[in-house]
């Protein structure tokens, strides 16, 4: 894993420093460690000299820009009417009976956070969720043991 | 500027181009409603209150964001027009916690006032305000009730554009947008200056100064206890906005007899010891030139900067904790005056300085900060026990029942109740340091600045940062190494202006020699704590009453006041003498920049 302060300092070389660079900052972050820790907004702020509040306000702003730890995988499943209508109730409610947490939650082993989300585009496939950045449809309740299995099996 | 003709409700006007349909329709007296906007501040335009039709265009446009254009036929009041504001405030209402009556904005709200204009009633929508809201009353000085936020962001807008703190955002996004501080802290632990300048310009009742006048009517019943009150400079050319008086009137005398007949013990007036912070910290000022021209000491700091104000000594903690050398050690005269209130004033009255109740009435939210911070307790107790705004008060006055309008004038208290005009224009922005002048060009001279009627022209005024030169000629002896000396002093204004002059001075960019900075736009005038609302004309008016107060003073000098006189022969000592370091100064923190 890379130093915060060194993906900061990679950024700004690219964006300049300037307000414009923030995003592409915290993206960079979320990319390495998928979330950001208050002390790194402290330090984004400071390098950037604008207040540690607008950085917040803008990393709160995006769903995708985490303030808590969370787990190596972060599932989220898409909240939509289309996805409602094809039963992303029963593969929520599959997901928390496996993972055993509950929305919004980390396992114990810090391996998964559960989350929910708005639209993913993918409406046509649905019932849909996002595992990290790589999209899975056509969900269906006996699919997702198999899923997290894959999923805990690339562990190492 | 080239000039556009349009219509406005059939009225054909002209003006320049770039001007906003607000801002024509206001010309010709045309009100148009307004919610997210705010002299003060930048265009928002996220309310759509302000809403009007333009002929040929289908939208409705929004009249404070959208230019008027050549040509333009603007209705503001149509069927269409009425509709849509209605459902902008009935969804906003919606939203909001419609609990009035146990609000401390009640009657005066601009939402409040726009739900019974629009004629709101509660079937259109029903109520989505959030459960369990908690309001955050971490602050010594501000209140934040989400649950009375309609997010027009003017707290926000403020805080970034006049203060350039930006302790507030905008987080979230859709239904769960908020105006947080950073990560939600509570207000306490964020770089807040506790200015009040987002509780000033805040529509509804959702940033609010906390409030301590229950305390404070406790202690005027409870026989044991001594009262004793002194209102700053800026209340007087304020209070009588909230008491039917048009902005801009002078009510001293009036004011004194409120507070005797609310029934305070003693009414006395911080511009006693406000003068007192003159000599303090014009010695001060003297002796930091001194040790820096003859003796050659290179730890001297130089520029001085004023510290009257509580919310520029937090700013500056927080921002340019490395450059605090620069801060006058005087302590703010709220401050000093607790300290002698409970010293000097319980001496000579005979009292015992714990049943001494201090309440400062002021113009100010960060004051009541001050009063509780730790080191405020030179005088063994605490120095300020209560500080009150100058809209507290006001309401105070009204629950009193008085009749203020017809009330007769009478003066204050003695002792620490006379003052000078230098000490009263220490309410607008230039008047510290004006009253400065006056008392250290005669103190170095022996005569009266070199400006007609005392009146140093060349740092009133409200632009943001201004700066003069004063030669120093004809020295008495003993500072004869002032002599030829062009003494450079900067007056800033609002903390975005505070910013650039310390920047300078972070720089080692600055030639000025003292500097006053004031926290709020205009000064204390202008303060979060003064009536609600508050704009750049509002602020011109009051800026006009304090000078015109300052010229209907006999003693127009600090050193000449007697009993500023009095107090260095009888208490005191002499400036900068051991009583007064005790006392009268103080030191200063570092604080987290984030």
């Amino acid at each position: 894993m890379l130093e915060v302060a060194n993906i900061i300092e990679a950024k700004i070389e690219q964006y300049g420093r300037e307000r414009q660079a923030l995003i592409p900052i915290l993206q960079g972050i979320i990319a390495d460690k998928n979330f950001i820790a208050k002390d790194d907004m402290v330090l984004i702020a400071k390098e950037l000299d604008i207040s540690a509040a607008d950085v917040y306000g803008t990393a709160s702003f995006f769903s995708f820009i985490e303030d808590e730890r969370k787990g190596k995988y972060v599932i989220r499943v898409c909240k939509s009417i289309t996805c409602d209508m094809k039963n992303r109730r029963g593969i929520l409610a599959s997901l928390e009976k496996e993972l055993r947490i509950k929305l919004g939650e980390t396992t114990h082993d810090n391996l998964f956070t559960l989350h929910d989300v708005n639209c993913i585009g993918l409406c046509d496939q649905g019932p849909a969720m996002l595992i990290n950045d790589e999209p899975y449809t056509h969900l269906t309740v006996e699919k997702i043991p198999i899923i997290l299995r894959e999923k805990r099996n690339q562990k190492n | 500027m080239s000039k556009i003709k349009l219509t406005i409700d059939s009225q054909l006007i002209e003006v320049e181009q770039g001007v906003t349909i607000l801002d024509a329709a206001k010309m010709i007296n045309v009100n148009i409603p307004t919610l997210c906007h705010h002299e003060d501040l930048c265009v928002s335009g996220n309310c759509r209150v302000c809403v009007v039709e333009v002929a040929g265009r289908e939208r409705l446009e929004a009249s404070c964001a959208t230019p008027a254009e050549e040509g333009m036929d603007i209705l503001t009041n149509s069927a269409k027009i009425r509709n849509a504001r209605k459902d902008v405030v009935s969804l906003l209402v919606s939203e909001h916690n419609t609990q009035c009556t146990t609000c401390y904005r009640n009657t005066n709200c601009e939402l409040q006032d726009l739900a019974a204009e629009y004629n709101v009633d509660g079937d259109k929508y029903m109520s989505v305000l959030k459960p369990n809201i908690e309001i955050d009353k971490s602050s010594w000085s501000i209140e934040k009730d989400d649950s009375k936020c309609i997010r027009c962001q003017r707290c926000v807008r403020t805080c970034a554009e006049l203060q350039h703190v930006n302790a507030l955002t905008a987080s979230h996004k859709g239904h769960e947008m908020k105006i947080s501080t950073f990560m939600d802290l509570p207000f306490n632990e964020v770089v807040c200056t506790n200015c009040g300048q987002c509780v000033n310009h805040c529509p509804t009742g959702a940033l609010t100064e906390r409030r301590y006048f229950d305390n404070v009517w406790e202690a005027i019943g409870d026989p044991d206890k001594h009262v004793v009150m002194n209102t700053a400079p800026s209340v007087r050319v304020a209070l009588g906005e909230m008491l039917g008086f048009e902005v801009g009137t002078r009510v001293t005398g009036k004011m004194v007899t409120a507070m005797r007949k609310m029934g305070a013990d003693s009414i006395l007036d911080t511009d006693f010891s406000a003068d007192l912070t003159i000599i303090e910290e014009g010695n001060e000022l003297l002796t930091r030139l001194k040790k820096a021209l003859v003796d050659g000491d290179t730890s001297v700091k130089l520029p001085m900067i004023t510290s009257c104000s509580p919310g520029w000594v937090k700013f500056i903690e927080h921002m340019f904790p490395e450059h605090l050398g620069h801060l006058s050690t005087c302590k703010s005269p709220q401050q000093m005056f607790g300290a002698l209130t409970k010293t000097y004033y319980a001496e000579q009255k005979g009292l015992d300085p714990k049943d001494i109740v201090s309440v400062a009435i002021m113009p100010c939210a960060a004051k009541k900060y001050e009063a509780n911070r730790p080191e405020m307790n030179d005088s063994g107790y605490r120095d300020i026990d209560a500080g009150l705004t100058t809209r507290e008060f006001g309401l105070m006055i009204k629950q009193a029942g008085l009749d203020f309008k017809n009330l007769e004038d009478s003066d204050f208290d003695s002792i620490m109740g006379e003052s000078s005009g230098a000490g009263v224009i220490f309410g607008a922005t230039g008047g510290v340091m004006e009253a400065a002048l006056r008392t250290a060009y005669a103190v170095v001279t022996g005569r009266d600045v070199p400006f007609e009627n005392l009146n140093i022209t060349a740092v009133r005024g409200t632009e943001g940062i201004r700066n003069a030169s004063i030669k120093i000629e004809d020295c008495l002896p003993e500072w004869n190494f002032l002599e030829g000396v062009d003494l450079n002093v900067a007056v800033a204004h609002g903390l975005k202006n505070a910013r650039i002059i310390m920047d300078e001075v972070a720089a080692g960019k600055s030639n000025y020699h003292f500097i006053e900075v004031m926290g709020c736009p205009g000064g204390c005038i202008g303060g979060g704590g003064q009536p609600i609302p508050t704009n750049a004309e509002i602020r011109a008016k009051r800026i006009e009453a304090i000078y015109e107060e300052d010229m209907s003073k006999p003693i127009r000098k600090s050193h000449e006041n007697p009993e500023i006189v009095k107090i260095y022969k009888e208490f005191l000592g002499e400036p900068l003498g051991e009583k007064s370091h005790h006392l009268l100064h103080t030191h200063y923190r570092k604080r987290n920049r984030y």
